[in-house]
């Protein structure tokens, strides 16, 4: 289809050689359309946070390949990869793994500019402007992470994230180590941005109940395959798979209802 | 009053560090015998101070006082380290998020409860190996036997807290102090441990004292229910009245902002605002029965 932004095809990842050898990812496919949130969710060691790192160009993938936007870039090197990293960002569980302590939050949200060669007024307007929409006042750009809250510094990392105006965002457990009440303020913000933006997000979780609330299609991991796909609903309500029936039957009653 | 049937009553629990605003205010809890009650509350709200308290575990900079702390069976409002020691292990345990901090990386598990078992004069050396085989069974440790030799790091992260759980229930406690036992852990270890929490207390009459910020992992386990909100016990209940019919503004506000599938998908979750007055509508506490 013309609107899949991301396609993985065939995706295979081996690590180790001889018996130590293992295979994190095994024979993955997906696609994820543009403007769409895809929900990725696994148990630790499903593989979806090395698949995180294949589609982000961070590690070679043993067989198979990623097209974005219609270019197969699995073997980009150089300056086209450097090119094509600034259309994809990431947020992280934690946020203190892009946000710089000794940075002030203005110059961390200014980073990817600066790598990208916006000129300096611009990239001041820019990052006012991406500060603005995640929520936090533009006169904190001077202030450092340690002066925020654990949510504040997951909406400034979201800012830094939105402020290339990237296509594309990974956001690998975004949400996981925040009180469920700054969890849903993360969230709504998130469908806010897609809203205003289009942008196109990857939600990596190992919570069913997260993604059946945020994304428009869940895909479900588990050792190296993607074993099921669907809308939330179809996939919480009327799952296929022995692995995701019994995923939900964990989990406790209040986030099945 | 505290009763033979309570293995946990306090009252008028305050709590400060050092000379700040106390960080947990009136707190009165009581679990009997057989009975598990959940603490819920989000980061600061006092419920890993709460806790703590119970075993005696407080740093010196805390102040702690109560009106009542019966600790299985026991006053323990004015105790000092040495009246802990008597409890502290042997008839109230405590199990902790992380079972890599409460085991020796060094020695093998087997040993590990044994040791426990011949401290706590519950088995002689002859017959402490045989006892600790017992324990890990009771825990459900698949393949038992094998794995009494084994260190901690070659065991999983659930079947690492199975053995903290052996070690905390080696000597038969009356109340076991479990402060997120499951956060840590995958929600299909997550489910088996609950299961294993439950069939302990079924099996041995022990009151649980259960410490999350999981609304949905207290839901599942406890009977009855104290949420926790800036340090002090905003609502108490039973399980079922404060998930199907939350009374107090936090407990509505702290469920309205879980996604759950009965939300509509992607629609705004419920948020607490910051400049709430929760603090200020009295607490909801139905009388345990």
């Amino acid at each position: 289809m013309k609107d899949d932004v991301l396609r993985v095809r065939n995706l295979t990842q081996r690590f180790g050689h001889g018996e130590h050898a293992m295979t994190a990812l095994d024979d993955v496919s997906l696609e994820v359309r543009r403007g769409e949130t895809l929900g990725l969710v696994g148990e630790s060691g499903s593989g979806k946070s090395t698949l995180a790192r294949a589609i982000l160009l961070m590690r070679r993938p043993t067989a198979g390949s990623i097209e974005f936007d219609g270019d197969d870039v699995t073997g980009l090197r150089g300056r086209a990869l450097r090119r094509h990293r600034r259309r994809i960002q990431m947020v992280f569980q934690d946020p203190n793994d892009s946000l710089d302590p000794r940075f002030s939050i203005g110059r961390s949200v200014a980073e990817p500019l600066v790598a990208g060669g916006m000129p300096a007024d611009e990239r001041r307007m820019r990052v006012y402007e991406a500060l603005d929409q995640v929520g936090i006042p533009t006169d904190a750009v001077n202030r450092y992470p340690h002066e925020f809250s654990g949510g504040q510094r997951q909406r400034i990392a979201i800012a830094r994230a939105m402020a290339a105006e990237p296509e594309f965002i990974v956001l690998d457990e975004p949400t996981s180590a925040l009180d469920v009440s700054v969890q849903a303020q993360v969230l709504n913000l998130l469908v806010r941005l897609q809203e205003q933006t289009g942008v196109t997000y990857l939600f990596i979780t190992h919570n069913l109940a997260v993604v059946h609330h945020i994304a428009h299609r869940v895909a479900v991991m588990h050792g190296g395959r993607v074993v099921e796909e669907g809308t939330g609903a179809q996939v919480m309500t009327a799952p296929q798979h022995p692995y995701t029936q019994g995923l939900l039957a964990s989990m406790p009653v209040l986030y099945r209802t | 009053m505290s009763t033979d049937t309570d293995a946990l009553r306090v009252e008028g629990l305050t709590i400060a560090y050092g000379s700040a605003p106390p960080s947990v205010t009136d707190v009165s809890l009581r679990v009997r015998k057989g009975e598990i009650v959940g603490v819920i509350g989000e980061s600061g709200s006092g419920k890993s101070s709460v806790a703590l308290a119970m075993m005696g575990l407080l740093p010196d900079s805390a102040t702690v006082t109560a009106d009542t702390m019966s600790v299985a069976g026991s006053e323990m409002s004015d105790a000092t380290e040495g009246d802990w020691g008597q409890v502290r292990g042997v008839r109230a345990s405590m199990v902790f998020q992380e079972p890599m901090s409460a085991l020796n990386p060094c020695m093998r598990i087997g040993a590990q409860i044994a040791e426990v078992l011949l401290i706590h004069g519950v088995a002689d050396k002859s017959t402490a190996r045989t006892k600790a085989l017992d324990i890990l069974r009771l825990v459900q440790m698949p393949d038992a036997e094998r794995r009494m030799s084994y260190y901690p790091h070659q065991l999983s992260g659930g079947q690492r807290q199975r053995v903290v759980i052996a070690i905390a229930v080696a000597a038969d406690p009356t109340l076991l102090v479990a402060d997120e036992p499951t956060t840590a852990l995958d929600v299909t270890v997550q489910a088996q441990i609950l299961d294993l929490i439950r069939s302990l207390r079924d099996e041995t009459g022990m009151g649980v004292l259960f410490i999350s910020h999981d609304l949905g992992v207290i839901g599942q386990l406890c009977e009855r229910i104290a949420v926790m909100y800036r340090g002090r016990i905003v609502e108490y209940g039973s399980a079922q009245r404060i998930l199907d019919d939350p009374q107090h503004p936090y407990t509505r506000a702290l469920l309205e902002s879980i996604p759950r599938p009965s939300v509509p998908v992607r629609s705004p979750l419920a948020v607490i605002p910051a400049d709430n007055d929760f603090d200020e509508v009295p607490a909801v506490l139905e009388e345990a029965s």
